[in-house]
This record gives structure tokens, sequence and C-alpha cells, in this order.
């Protein structure tokens, strides 16, 4: 698993105000960028080595004649150490926008870096292959797609051996990815998707990781669901996914969780789930949900909390393909434990992630919509009492709790028979109180059901008052027509 | 948010689904001005829905930073030579031999020697270099094959088949693991990649520098350069070859 490290990045003497500041900000942009769907991050590999640490400052800048001397050391230097150096130097140099431009404006810079990278010194290849990786991570879009003429080479070398290089290709691809549509054009003819689906095989964790960062890149893209997913469908990858999201002792968290996200990107493209639901999907998620459930309550498991979102996602959207039912999924969905999971989970990011709420209910509703025996669960398993303290967390929230105690309650009077006497009620009158349209009318809606197949509780609603609580939104256009006829149904109980 | 105890118990337990209680609507359920119906949601991709999820998931992608680039920690081991007849190779860390390995090593051709980045292309390689059969079959068929995987095009000769690679492929035109295969002497840069076994220091073929030109590179000059009229010697293209992906090259300079 990879373990969040502090890199060259964080300048020395940062406080903990100044780190809580920056992720706030960088959050700021995230949802900026995700609002006009220009979402995009890249990974970059650097390790604190010892020697750029002590300085306590990152390596300087280099002009155009350091870069000329670096490179033809490289290429022409007598001892094998000095020919390293001089990549190791160029490439620190590199961590520098200043220096990026230079580099990529000189002429054939890049060619020469290529040829370096496929020359026949090992350690050469790889310095050259880290040279090209801090390119790619700039963010600077000239720099990155300066570096598209190697991508024939990086591909190819996907089909080799050596693992370090490997990675190092696939990090470096899923950055060139994301950066322009020009990059991954080029990329698809070339062959990305068999080679990825070659590369899948391999059985070293890091080289999976980093495929699997490679492989979301290319499905978040714009144009994925037309001009990607089909042909990474077709392929044997999405049958490698599933297997590397099998829980157990062999799940690698870091592993898993890029895999988890590439599904989610698959799944909510809609392109073709009815296929990964015969290749078993359903039954691996599911397997995988009661396995996070078992995890997240022991601290050991950190890891796998990132996987939790995309499960959820991954799970809910497949529920609402017809295929499920053809395949089995419905009768495993039903098995108690993975409600009781659910609700796991939701008390897991209440504490850790509470904006991840809505994602959890999501599935609840999707799991009780149409399922007597689920509903049937939440009543006995005494599941009703923990879902009404979400209430309180937001309004969005409220409005997926009351809507899955509705899809509870719509079952009718054997399911609403359980309801009350209870907290629910008193639950109701609360949210009564609150002036949010959408959260307001779902209560109403839940307290028309409740009145229709429990009648002993609109006499209950009266003596708690429920009257004057209605009484509030009479006035309120989208609320009005259903204030009244429940003030109608009550008094005339 | 509190659970009864019982559902840790039951998470533990077998499989097992409840007997649904029966099912009995009436028809005034939902019916206007009311407007439930339970019902299957499902999100697109771009959805705002996801939006949290989303960011979090970036912030992680941001804020991992391993040891790849940069020369990860390693254990060092006492020094060792590469055991493979002809090589000199030191090594102190087994990251390093087993990188080395499969460079040089793993995929090289017992007729000539010469080492490749993978399997497929080595199979290639000596069936088009080494194989006496291929030739005979060549003039009857197409037998070059494509070079990538998954394509599974096959070419009459090596230049149909390095036509294929740059239109349909958008490979580049001097891709160096295509080099066809030259009837003259050893002095031709013929190699993908050359590993002699003599001398591992060499590589003077595998890239296409002009080596004859080389000179260390002229001491820094105060003055700024504003114009390209010299190209530096140290760097150089191979002869007619094309430039790829052309992006911030000097306006000045013709293309």
């Amino acid at each position: 698993m990879l373990s969040p490290r502090q890199g060259l990045l964080r300048p020395v003497g940062c406080g903990v105000e100044e780190l809580r500041r920056r992720r706030r900000e960088r959050e700021a942009a995230l949802r900026r960028a995700r609002r006009e769907q220009q979402l995009v991050s890249k990974r970059l590999l650097r390790d604190d080595t010892p020697e750029e640490a002590e300085g306590g400052s990152v390596a300087s800048i280099l002009g155009e004649a350091e870069i000329q001397q670096f490179l033809w050391l490289a290429q022409r230097g007598t001892e094998e150490k000095e020919r390293e150096g001089a990549l190791v130097s160029l490439r620190r140099g590199l961590q520098h926008p200043e220096t990026q431009q230079t580099f990529i404006r000189l002429e054939g810079s890049m060619r020469t870096l290529v040829g370096l990278l496929t020359s026949n010194h090992a350690l050469l290849q790889l310095e050259a292959a880290r040279c090209l990786h801090e390119l790619s991570h700039s963010e600077q879009s000239e720099v990155a797609e300066a570096c598209l003429p190697a991508t024939s080479y990086l591909l190819t070398y996907l089909a080799g051996h050596s693992s370090d290089l490997i990675e190092l290709c696939l990090y470096t691809l899923g950055n060139l990815i994301v950066e322009s549509e020009a990059g991954r054009r080029q990329l698809l003819p070339q062959g990305i998707v068999p080679a990825l689906a070659s590369c899948i095989q391999s059985p070293h964790l890091p080289v999976l990781e980093a495929l699997g960062y490679a492989l979301s890149q290319l499905l978040q893209a714009k144009e994925a669901p037309k001009k990607i997913i089909p042909s990474v469908l077709a392929s044997s990858i999405p049958q490698h996914m599933l297997r590397l999201l099998q829980p157990g002792p062999k799940l690698n968290p870091g592993v898993a969780v890029e895999f988890a996200w590439c599904l989610h990107y698959i799944i909510c493209s809609q392109v073709n789930n009815a296929l990964l639901i015969t290749h078993g999907a359903v039954s691996t998620l599911g397997l995988l949900l009661l396995y996070l459930a078992g995890s997240v309550q022991s601290p050991e498991d950190a890891g796998l909390e990132l996987l939790v979102c995309p499960v959820l996602r991954c799970l809910s959207n497949l529920l609402t393909e017809e295929a499920v039912e053809a395949e089995g999924g419905q009768v495993q969905l039903r098995d108690e434990r993975v409600v009781v999971s659910v609700f796991i989970l939701l008390q897991f990011l209440l504490q850790k992630h509470p904006s991840l709420l809505p994602e959890g209910l999501w599935l609840l509703n999707n799991l009780t919509a149409n399922s007597p025996s689920i509903c049937t669960s939440l009543l006995s398993l005494d599941l009703i009492k923990p879902l009404l303290q979400l209430l309180p967390v937001s309004n969005v929230v409220s409005v997926l709790v009351l809507t899955v105690l509705c899809n509870v309650a719509e079952k009718g009077p054997a399911y609403c028979w359980h309801l009350w006497p209870g907290p629910l009620l008193s639950s109701l009158l609360d949210t009564l109180a609150l002036s949010d349209t959408d959260v307001v009318g779902q209560s109403l809606e839940l307290l028309q059901l409740l009145f229709l197949y429990r009648p002993e509780a609109a006499q209950a609603f009266l003596q708690q008052s429920g009257l004057q609580a209605l009484k509030r939104h009479e006035e309120e256009a989208q609320l009005q027509d259903r204030v009244l006829a429940l003030q109608q149904t009550a008094l005339h109980r | 948010m509190q659970l009864p105890p019982a559902v840790h118990a039951r998470l533990a337990a077998g499989p097992g689904a409840a007997e649904p209680l029966p099912v009995e609507r009436d028809p005034a359920a939902g019916a206007a001005p009311f407007r439930f119906a339970a019902r299957l949601v499902r999100f697109p991709r771009e959805h705002e829905f996801f939006e949290e999820g989303d960011v979090q998931r970036h912030l992680y992608l941001q804020d991992v930073l391993t040891g790849v680039a940069g020369v990860p920690e390693r254990p060092r081991v006492p020094e060792f030579t590469c055991q493979m007849a002809g090589c000199c190779q030191v090594f102190d860390t087994l990251e390093d031999y087993e990188h080395h390995y499969h460079t040089l090593h793993r995929n090289v051709c017992s007729f000539c020697k010469r080492a490749f980045p993978s399997g497929h292309l080595l199979d290639i390689h000596i069936l088009e270099w080494h194989d006496s059969l291929f030739q005979v079959l060549s003039e009857r068929q197409d037998m070059y094959q494509c070079l990538v995987e998954g394509c599974t095009e096959k070419f009459k000769t090596s230049k149909d088949r390095k036509d294929h690679l740059v239109r349909h492929h958008l490979y580049p035109g001097d891709f160096r693991f295509d080099k066809p295969k030259k009837a003259k002497g050893p002095a031709s840069p013929v190699a993908a990649m050359q590993v002699p076994t003599e001398a591992v220091g060499d590589d003077g073929d595998t890239m296409e520098v002009c080596s004859d030109h080389m000179t260390p590179p002229p001491e820094p000059v105060g003055e700024k350069r504003t114009s390209r009229h010299r190209i530096p010697s140290t760097i150089c293209f191979g002869q007619g070859a094309s430039r790829g992906f052309k992006s911030t090259k000097n306006k000045n300079k013709h293309q």
C-alpha cells in the first residue's frame, strides 16, 4: 500500500495550520475543477532521498548549458557512474518548472532522452524513465505533451520484465493520458489496451497498482464511454480486475483501490454492465462489501477505507441493471449480511467521512426499493432506530433516510405495523419543524403511507401536536396540497 | 449512530435472507397529491452526486508521494557480479540486478546476442532474422507481423509493416525496435539493441546520434541566445529522421 509520505514539495518548516490551509485550498480547487468537469490529478512518484533532503531545499534550476552538459555526459561519458550521475542531476533539475521549460525548448533534448531510454544500459534506462516521469507530471501542458514521442516505447516496455521500469512507465503513461486528448488519441491506436491487458497478469503488486492508476485515468477521460470502455470491456481486463478485487488475505488495498475506481468509471458510464455482471461483478462486490464491513472496525486495516466509496457506488449502480436478476444477484444481495454491512459502513462513514453518507444511503435505497425481504431485515434486525439517528446530519442525508423509510412503509400494513409505535413518529415531527422543502416533502410522503397503513399512528400524530407542525408549511407552494391532504386524513380517522 | 449488538454477530454468522413479510399495497398510496414510488436510482458519470467522493479520490492521488522516480531505499547487499557470460556488471542491490538482467539478458537472441525489450519482439526478430524458412514463406504469403500486441495484421515486406505501424498505430517512423535486416557488414547500425559479449559499455549504435560529431558542449557564454543559428553540437539528429511530436520547437526554425 502506498503510504503518504512528505515529499520534496513540502517546504521545510511548514506548520500544521499551514498544511491544513493548503489542503483546504486544494480541496476547493478540486471542487471547482469537478464542477467544470475538468477534474484531473496526476500522480508523482518521488522519494526523499537522503542527499536531496539534506540541504533542506530542492535542487536548483538548470540552465540550457547545464542540461546539455548532463545529456552529453549521459550519452558519452566514459564512466558508468558518471553517466548515471549526469542523468540523476538532470532529473533533480527537472523538478523545477523552469528547468522543464528549458529542457523541452532545447532542440533534440527529448530525442536524446528517448535514446537513453532505449539504450542498452539498464540503469541509464531507468534514470531516463525517471526524467520522463518528472516531465509527465508537469502542470504545464506543453511540457507533458513534449513527452508524447516516447509513448510507443513506454508501451513496448510494458511487455518487458523489469518491474521497476514497468511501474515507472505506467505512472508516466497515466500522467500523459490524463494530460490531453491528443495523447489519448495517440495511445489508443498504439495499442495501450492490449498492452495493459497483458501487463495486468503481472504478479508484482507495485506494477498492478501503477496499472490500476493508469487505467483509471484512461477510463475517466471524457471520450471514454464511446472510445475506450468498449475495447476495455472486450479485453480480458474486466476479469482480471474482478480477480484483484476478491476479498481475502491476498487482497492488496493499494491495488484494489485503483481497480475499484476503474470499475466505478466503467459501470457509471453504462456501456455494457450486463457483461460485467456475467463475469461475476455483483458477487465479487457483494463479498467485498462484507469484507470491508468486517475490517473497518479494526484499526490495522486502514488502507481498506478507501475502497468503501467506489464499492458502494459500483453496487448501487449495478443494482439498477436488469441483468442482476438473471444472474441471481438479487438473491445474493438479499443475504442479511449485506444490509448489515451497509449499516456498519454507514456508522463508519458517520465517524470518518460524513460527507460520504449519501453514497451509503443510495445503496440502501437501491437495496430496499424492490425487496420485501431486505425491508423485512431492516425491521427484524432493529435497524430503523440507527437510521433515524442519521436524520440530523444534513438535508441531503435526511431526504435519503426518509426515502429508505418510505421504501419500507410502502410495502403495506405488515411493515408499517413495525414502524409504529416506535421512535419514527417523533422523528417525523422533528423534521416537520425544518424549513427545507425536500426534507419536509419527503416527511409528508412518509406520513401519508404511515397514516394509510397504520391509522393509529395518525391519532398519535394529532396528540403530539402534529397539526401545528403541518400548519407551518401551509403556504409553501410545493407542500400545500400534501399538507392539506394530511390534515384531512388525520382529522377524519 | 448506535447499532444493535446483534448486528456484528449477524455479520459473522452465515448467509441467510429474511422471510419477507407479506406485501399489501393500497392504491391510495402515493396517489395525488402524493407522489412517492419506490424507485431504483442510477447516477451517471458526471452527476454532481459524485462530487464529494471524487474530490476525496483526487486528494488521495495528489497526496500520495512514494519512492519510485527517486532511487528507493533498498537494502544493500555485498557486491556481486552478473553471472552471465561476458557480463561484468557489478551490483549492490537485488533490484538493480533484476532490472539489469531483465533489460540485457532476459530476451536475448541466442543467434546474434541482441537484447530486446520483450519476448514478443524477440520472437519476431528470431523469426525474421534467423529462420530460413521465413524467407521462403514470405515470398508467397504475408509473413511480417505487426509489432503491436493485439494487432493481427501481417505484411508482405518489412517496409509495408513499417508503413502500417506509422499510419495505423501512429508509431514514430524511426521506431528503434523495427530496424530492417540489412545484408551489409557489421558497421551499419542494424541492431535494435546490441549487447556485444565483450563489452557492456558500447552503445554507440543504439541511438541515432552522429557518433563522429560529438564534442563537449561549449563553455557557458554570457550573452543570452536569442536566435538559433548554431545547433548545439552536442545534440544532433539522425539523418532524415522524423521529429515526431512537434510541440515547442523554436518558431525561427523551419520545420
